[in-house]
């Protein structure tokens, strides 16, 4: 409910961001490198979540934004040689400016036609990418050297490669992007995105241009992407198409689904029970993607609305 | 006095269906007008055009001495012409406080303070009778309930122009009453453009009325004049068109 009090949510994510915290300290390396790997996909499910949870628009493209952010940083650092704030940067700034061009163009579908134009996009950049292969490694992909990958403030330099570093580089990325995420859907302007996915029609009706919302909802979402997949490469060190492919579409979409669409973290829920359903069961059986399918099938029958969507639907009405 | 709204030759097509046909309307500032005509004659059509939901054939669209005719719906809103659904569409998954805070936060224009959306949004409800169901989720309303927030969300736009399309439509006849109160104090500070089936409703709200007949205006007057038409009473018996 958007006018009931702010203070259980924002404790609510403000816990879940010192456990997170604490895990750091106590998890086994395995566990700790895992769920730093988690936390910066969770961003990346979260940028897909504004877009598809709280505005309705389903695109099967977004591996673009992440593989956008995922080039611009690292090809930066291994072309250019550029510190790691600053690839980051350029790599936001890639999947600001292809994700407002893409949303321009997009947008002028809706339903399934907007699935099909936003994977059609998707696949032309994941082709450009393998026909750049002199550049960026095609799908062989290239990894970022490891001296490189260094924050120095003045004297002081940490080795983004060391586990607790990359651990709480991640956290941090992940708290920012949590929060303002938060912050987005609980604004005057999360109103409008919701508005626009409950009955666009009726919200033109009330004045509003439904376009433009849209356009800053797509641009929105395709930088979030692009700073989880900047992160991902400056943190894991590796660039290659596979990121940009349409596994990488789709995969967003069902952690969200999992997770709770439209739900502020659903996303993270979704890509930890995902990734663990898949490193518990391979433990088991080479079979396990089969597994991870019929998991996936009664989740989809039994919580349609996801983990978290159910949970907000049976007990937590305040859940945003 | 200059009409607030006017329309020139307005026209629309649906195939060979000419829903709208070459429709020239005047409407003066602080009227209640009262659109009445058979079903199909072209009301929800009408007024779909002055609000910009759907485009014109031809013709054109005057507001407050401006051709407003190729501006989007939502421009069109922000000049102050507000429409109201003859078929419900309020947000059914959403509260009836978000549903009447999405207009009224549009409208303000201060931006910051906190407390103003909640203010606009209960003034709104309050004058509807709707305030002690804020937390309701608009689908769960009652029908003559949905219509009352139908209103209230083009009240809290604070219109110029407001385009009522049927809105006592399955209210009850106690819940009428309370309706024509509340138009009438609506149309203290707006214009109003009223599609209504009720002619009791229409009697005493009206200070015109236009009679629409298969697109076209047949008739226009006060009440006392469109009781005493002919040519109205056999539209409305279906003996003169279809
Ligand atoms: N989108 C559309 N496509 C095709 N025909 C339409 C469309 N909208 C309306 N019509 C037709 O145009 C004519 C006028 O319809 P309209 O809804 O404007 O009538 P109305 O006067 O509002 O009727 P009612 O009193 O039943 O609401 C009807 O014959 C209707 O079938
Ligand atoms: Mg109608």
């Amino acid at each position: 409910m958007k006018d009931a009090s702010p203070a259980k949510p924002y404790a609510l994510h403000l816990g879940v961001i010192a456990l997170l915290f604490a895990l750091s300290f106590v998890l086994p390396d395995y566990h700790h490198g895992l769920l730093a790997r988690i936390m910066v996909l969770a961003v990346f499910a979260m940028g897909y979540n504004m877009l598809f949870g709280y505005v309705g628009l389903l695109s099967l493209g977004h591996a673009m934004f992440f593989a956008a952010g995922l080039y611009g940083a690292g090809l930066a650092v291994i072309h250019l040689g550029w510190s790691v704030p600053a690839a980051f940067a350029v790599g936001i700034l890639c999947g600001a400016v292809l994700s407002l061009v893409i949303g321009v163009l997009a947008l002028r579908t809706s339903g399934v036609a907007f699935m099909i134009v936003t994977m059609m996009f998707a696949q032309v950049f994941y082709l450009v990418m393998l026909y750049l292969a002199s550049w960026t490694g095609g799908d062989q992909g290239m990894v970022v050297p490891q001296p490189a990958r260094v924050l120095s403030f003045g004297a002081t330099s940490l080795e983004l490669t060391n586990p607790t570093v990359r651990y709480m580089s991640a956290l941090a990325l992940f708290s920012i992007v949590l929060l303002v995420t938060l912050a987005i859907v609980r604004s005057r302007y999360g109103r409008v995105l919701v508005a626009i996915r409950e009955n666009e029609e009726r919200t033109k009706m009330l004045g509003y241009d439904t376009f433009s919302n849209k356009l800053a909802a797509v641009v929105v979402s395709g930088t979030i992407c692009a700073a989880s997949g900047a992160a991902y490469a400056l943190l894991f060190g590796y660039v290659g198409s596979s990121f940009a492919s349409v596994q990488y579409s789709i995969l967003p979409l069902l952690w969200v689904l999992l997770g709770g669409a439209a739900t502020t973290l659903g996303p993270l829920v979704g890509t930890l029970f995902m990734y663990y359903v898949v490193d518990i069961t391979s433990g088991y059986t080479s079979a396990y993607l089969l597994i991870v399918g019929i998991a996936l099938i009664l989740l989809v029958l039994f919580f349609p609305k996801g983990i978290l969507g159910t949970i907000r639907h049976r007990w937590l009405g305040w859940l945003p | 006095m200059m009409p607030l709204l006017t329309t020139k030759g307005l026209s629309r097509n649906f195939g060979g269906l000419r829903a709208v046909d070459n429709v020239d309307f005047a409407l003066m500032p602080g009227e209640i007008r009262a659109v009445i005509g058979p079903n199909g004659a072209g009301k929800t059509t009408f007024v779909s055009l002055v609000s910009g939901r759907i485009q014109p054939s031809s013709g054109m669209v005057v507001f407050d001495g401006a051709d407003i005719t190729g501006l989007p719906a939502y421009a069109r809103v922000r000049l102050g012409v507000a429409y109201t659904f003859q078929i419900t569409s309020v947000f059914a998954n959403l509260s009836v406080y978000d549903n009447v805070a999405l207009p009224v936060q549009r409208t303000l224009t201060d931006g910051r303070s906190k407390g103003a959306v909640r203010t606009g949004v209960m003034a709104a409800l309050e004058r509807t009778g709707l305030a002690d169901r804020t937390h309701m989720l608009a689908g769960q309303l009652s029908y003559g309930h949905q219509r009352l927030l139908e209103v209230a969300m083009g009240l809290a736009l604070k219109p110029r122009l407001l385009i009522l399309d049927e809105p006592t439509q399955g209210l009850a006849d106690s819940e009428i009453d309370n309706f024509i109160e509340l138009v009438r104090e609506i149309a203290k500070s707006a214009t109003v453009l009223l599609i209504e089936h009720n002619m009791p409703v229409v009697m005493h709200l009206a200070d015109r009325i236009t009679v629409f007949n298969a697109g076209r205006i047949l008739a226009e007057g006060t009440p006392e004049q469109i009781r005493a038409n002919t040519e109205v009473q056999d539209a409305y018996l279906g003996t003169t068109h279809g």
